[in-house]
């Protein structure tokens, strides 16, 4: 067996004459991390109920762990973990017999339930509340108690989408903290999100939806070399001389830009080389009389990537 | 696209089981659930307790003394038990299932449990069997209620052929409240918003409860020939109107329901059309019909009820499946 558990091959679904999903070809590997990135209605969700069967596919293939979603639906579902946008549990229930509905669909043995239920409330952190109705539970325990779910499943591969949309800052990094829990536990991991710097940390690789196309793919350094061209770029921020001036004389500097609206002399500047150039850089504005405020290394950041990408295309088309 | 029968593989009915446990569990502890059997026990007991009271003061012997209890209107309440649960069967089917896709859509659980290893079949089908079997002992109850009742008001234990034919009642009530449930479980298809099916269901159940009564004699006014209004017509044709009347009155599940429930709890009834003075020849005026013929009797209306429930729920299975989970 190939080490990828996703495997899509022309991908496309058809909304009428609305191609939602063009043609895609997308790999998942086992034990990644991978998320699939784009604005709403790219297509991101579409594709994810495809590979669940939970949609007709309008053409080309896809395989989940070696079993086709279309035809065989029950062995695909019974090895993945889905948490949807915005998951919904039935409130009047507790969490534990929310879990005991699912086990038993999942027709997991009576003897094991209980065990099982209590170990994946423990892996989110939710065992003290387990008997608490679920109308009681926040958004981001909500979101939890999916990623209970999938883990009580023992799920080969867990989709999740969007599942920080909507949490507060230290719920979206623990929900992020359970993702990486996932992989730990040898889980692959699909998910789709808009928020790009929060995803960007988790992942592993990513593909960029654009219009039901993925625009780009491959690890978040590989896209920011392809969008924002090879290099490394990193931040100077000085006062008292021309920065511009100082740095260009640099061995390996390609380009060097002011980083926001501020004029020649002084400022925030952003300097693209080919290997790390801060220590020539501290020390070209130091021996030149410059007073250096601040020296940053600048990692791709996906937003950037993102933004640049879109930009690029609009102004192409 | 449709996805072509035999393709799939797996059991259609992977996960029936606890589907069906689950609503009928929910069911039965629902509030909506208590105020829906108050509402049925009050309107039975309205009209149970003044017809019992009437028969206790019945001297003549009656062979069927205790399915009057069932069939008798009182003096002071204008409706029987029977046409009474003709009138709330339908709103507790209905109050059963309105809900119960669009309310999984809405509460965003329908993806989550589609993802579980399980076909739409298993829980269109868990959900319906679920309401169905919470029905079925909501009339069991209430079936057992009035027994009871009978039994220490009038001190006198049914016969068996009595409970046979109580017994084919609650099953023709049982099958009659399937179709509405059938019908409310469509419209929860058909509608993302629960009031809106709740309003159609209600709509429909409203419809054939008074509008379709007043509209088959327009109808069938409309088809006479001027013959039959002038009195001239000939037995054939007049018969054949006839007919034609019932065909039309016999599309409601509340006049199948109502004609069922005659041949099997008045045993006297010999037919439920129009009869002609030759074939009375012979019988004896007001003599029970075995229950094996009453049976036979009301046959096409309890098939009919069952296929009405069969087709209804079909129509609901194929638009489900054809329905995106998605929000």
């Amino acid at each position: 067996m190939s080490d990828n558990v996703i495997e899509a091959r022309g991908l496309l679904k058809l909304y009428g004459a609305q191609r939602a999903v063009d043609a895609i070809d997308l790999d998942i590997r086992r034990g990644e991390i991978f998320g699939l990135l784009g604005p709403n209605g790219a297509g991101k969700t579409t594709t994810i109920l495809m590979m669940l069967g939970l949609t007709e596919i309008s053409g080309g293939s896809v395989e989940v762990l070696g079993f086709n979603p279309v035809r065989q639906p029950l062995e695909v579902k019974r090895r993945v973990g889905y948490l949807p946008d915005a998951v919904g549990f039935y409130d009047h229930l507790t969490a534990r017999e929310n879990l005991i509905y699912t086990a038993r669909l999942l027709a997991i043995p009576r003897s094991q339930i209980g065990r099982r239920i209590m170990e994946a409330m423990e892996s989110v952190q939710l065992a003290d509340v387990v008997d608490k109705r679920v109308a009681t539970y926040s958004r981001g325990m909500r979101q939890r108690l999916g990623i209970a779910e999938i883990v009580m499943k023992k799920a080969e591969i867990a989709i999740l989408d969007e599942p920080t949309s909507g949490l507060d800052p230290h719920a979206t990094f623990e929900l992020l903290e359970m993702i990486r829990g996932l992989k730990r536990m040898g889980v692959a991991v699909l998910l789709s999100s808009h928020l790009l710097d929060r995803v960007q940390s988790v992942c592993d690789r990513v593909a960029l939806f654009s219009k039901g196309r993925i625009a780009l793919m491959g690890t978040v350094v590989e896209l920011a070399n392809q969008v924002l061209g090879a290099g490394h770029p990193i931040l100077v921020e000085a006062s008292g001389i021309d920065i511009a001036a100082a740095l260009r004389g640099i061995e390996g500097v390609q380009k060097v830009m002011p980083e926001g609206p501020q004029g020649s002399e002084g400022g925030a500047w952003r300097v693209v080389a080919d290997r790390d150039v801060r220590a020539a850089a501290a020390q070209r504005i130091v021996s030149a009389g410059g007073a250096l405020t601040r020296l940053a290394d600048l990692q791709p950041s996906l937003e950037e990537v993102y933004t640049r990408y879109f930009q690029e295309a609009r102004h192409a088309a | 696209m449709p996805r072509k029968a035999g393709q799939r593989e797996g059991s259609p009915f992977t996960g029936l089981g606890p589907v069906f446990m689950k609503e009928f569990s929910d069911h039965l502890s629902s509030a909506r659930m208590m105020v829906l059997m108050l509402f049925v026990i009050a309107f039975g007991a309205l009209t149970v307790a003044p017809s019992l009271t009437e028969l206790r003061n019945v001297t003549e012997s009656d062979p069927f003394l205790f399915l009057r209890i069932f069939t008798s209107a009182s003096s002071r309440v204008p409706f029987s038990f029977t046409a009474a649960l003709g009138f709330t069967i339908p709103l507790l089917a209905i109050g059963l299932g309105f809900d119960s896709v669009n309310g999984e859509f809405n509460r965003r659980t329908l993806s989550r449990v589609l993802s579980q290893p399980i076909y739409r079949d298993a829980l269109l089908l868990g959900k319906f069997l679920g309401a169905l079997a919470t029905l079925a002992v909501a009339l069991v109850a209430l079936w057992l209620i009035v027994l009871g009742a009978g039994l220490l008001l009038l001190g006198l234990p049914p016969r068996g052929v009595e409970v046979a034919r109580g017994v084919g009642f609650l099953a023709v009530a049982i099958a009659y409240g399937g179709v509405w449930l059938a019908a409310s479980m469509l419209f929860s298809v058909i509608f993302r918003s629960t009031a809106t099916s709740a309003l159609c269901a209600l709509g429909v159940w409203l419809f054939f409860l008074i509008v379709w009564p007043l509209v088959v004699p327009t109808i069938v006014v409309a088809f006479a020939s001027p013959d039959m209004m002038s009195g001239r017509a000939s037995i054939d044709e007049t018969l054949a109107l006839i007919q034609f009347q019932s065909v039309l009155d016999r599309l409601s599940p509340n006049t199948l329901f109502g004609e069922a429930v005659i041949g099997l709890l008045n045993p006297e009834t010999r037919t439920l059309g129009p009869i002609i003075q030759s074939q009375m020849y012979g019988a004896i005026m007001g003599a029970p019909l075995p229950f094996g013929q009453s049976l036979l009797l009301i046959w096409p209306q309890i098939t009919g009820l069952i296929a009405g429930m069969i087709v209804v729920f079909a129509a609901a299975y194929i638009i489900f499946q054809r329905e995106e989970v998605r929000a």
